[in-house]
């Protein structure tokens, strides 16, 4: 139910929001975190970024996670209990490799997405990519080189992950992809061949 | 209402603000999804190209920067080549409009995956059998695809709803007061800034429950005359 809760809140919320809530609404209990000494961490937006950013792809993180451990099927667990597994050991041998095999794809989308949301910090005053951009361009009065040259650098930095990530991917599945002629992927408790990492995450 | 010292009622009006970007950005994005996807489909190659660059460019690009670019950029761009040509240009973009268009475009470029990926889930072998009837395409867009496209593709417009609802937030930076700027400006005034971005959080995360509930019915009742998966 927390878990839930969690996840609910973090991922029907903007992230700006939690963002603001933590740069901008952390000031509120200045009293008290000044007390504990814990102020001078939020007032970094560093810090504040760092606090936002993690939670929240995390809360996007466990979705994937939960939906590629439901993936993996049945039988290969059932297998498993019949040999003896349970508990950590099963997780660890059985289920936890092939979920993170599925898992992989829709992760590559989800870090993808969080590199797009550092974008973001820039509106609490950091300099990323974003920020130096918007900075120049307040000097400079020439938004669209700036901002063309910044979403082309995002640009190669996004496809370069992608197709990075699958390689790994088609390593991963090596295994699923040169099975001999009649083997059918549909046999019943078959292993299920993960998608492909094409950018369709879950946004901020 | 809730009351929020005085400033519950100017929340109120940028969650309106909000929704209505949010309706705007959506009826966009669905008609640009709908183009994107014929066009990903079409065959002719310069269709095929322009859409994939479109999709592709979209969402490699962080939104945040699609926006500064759409809205500061488009309108200076338009006046260096004015000035260029010798005309003294000046353009303002209306917030509202370059908001809307912009997570409008933004989330086509989803629309135009899940619009796609709907149209593929059609058996080949109706549209085949739709032909053999003699059905034009017209006829057969209407009695065929277009009802089980809906069907198959009623999950994705729903998800990108929730996300374009969320990405409103973003325009916040482009001087529109929606609720983001609502917050902000009771929050200062009040210096009760916690108080104020948990409400504006609890705003969408309204949205945000309320669609899924919305979404919900409308499976339930797209899917109906369907066998479930549990038989």
């Amino acid at each position: 139910m927390a878990a839930y809760g969690y996840m609910l809140y973090f991922r029907g919320t903007p992230l700006l929001v939690q963002l603001f809530l933590v740069y901008y609404g952390s000031g509120q209990f200045q009293p008290f975190s000044g007390e504990l000494g814990v102020w001078f961490l939020f007032r970094e937006a560093y810090f504040c970024a760092v606090l936002t950013l993690a939670p929240n792809t995390a809360a996007y993180t466990a979705e994937i996670l939960r939906g590629a451990v439901l993936a993996v099927s049945r039988g290969h667990a059932e297998a498993a209990r019949s040999l003896g597994m349970s508990g950590p050991l099963l997780y660890r041998r059985i289920i936890l490799p092939k979920a993170f095999r599925l898992a992989l794809p829709a992760y590559t989308n989800e870090a993808v997405l969080l590199l797009q949301a550092t974008s973001l910090v820039s509106i609490i005053t950091l300099l990323d990519l974003t920020g130096m951009a918007r900075i120049i361009v307040a000097r400079s009065f020439e938004p669209y080189k700036l901002y063309i040259t910044a979403g082309l650098i995002y640009l190669v930095i996004t496809y370069t992950f992608v197709l990075v990530s699958r390689r790994v991917e088609r390593r991963l599945s090596a295994h699923l992809r040169e099975q001999p002629v009649g083997a059918s992927a549909a046999q019943p408790g078959a292993e299920q061949k993960p998608g492909r990492a094409d950018l369709t995450g879950e946004g901020r | 209402m809730l009351d929020l010292h005085g400033y519950g009622r100017m929340l109120w009006q940028g969650l309106e603000l909000t929704i209505l970007v949010g309706l705007g950005a959506m009826a966009l994005a669905v008609a640009s999804g709908l183009l994107g996807a014929w066009g990903k489909l079409s065959h002719h190659r310069a269709g095929r190209w322009l859409a994939g660059t479109y999709t592709t460019v979209i969402r490699g690009v962080p939104e945040l920067i699609l926006i500064l670019l759409i809205y500061y950029g488009v309108p200076t761009f338009i006046q260096d080549l004015a000035a260029r040509a010798g005309h003294d240009l000046r353009i303002d973009l209306n917030p509202f409009v370059a908001g809307v268009v912009t997570i409008g475009l933004i989330y086509g470029a989803f629309a135009t995956e899940v619009f796609r990926g709907a149209f593929l889930a059609i058996p080949r072998g109706q549209i085949e059998a739709a032909r053999a009837f003699g059905m034009g395409r017209v006829v057969m867009l209407r009695r065929i695809v277009l009802p089980q496209m809906w069907r198959f593709a009623l999950p994705g417009p729903g998800n990108v709803w929730m996300v374009l609802i969320k990405a409103t937030a973003l325009i916040s930076v482009i001087q529109l007061d929606e609720l983001m700027p609502s917050a902000d400006i009771a929050a200062r005034a009040t210096r009760l800034p916690f108080t104020f971005f948990f409400a504006a959080s609890l705003f969408y995360l309204g949205i945000t429950v309320v669609s899924m509930l919305i979404q919900g019915r409308f499976e339930a009742w797209s899917q109906r005359g369907t066998r479930s998966v549990q038989g």
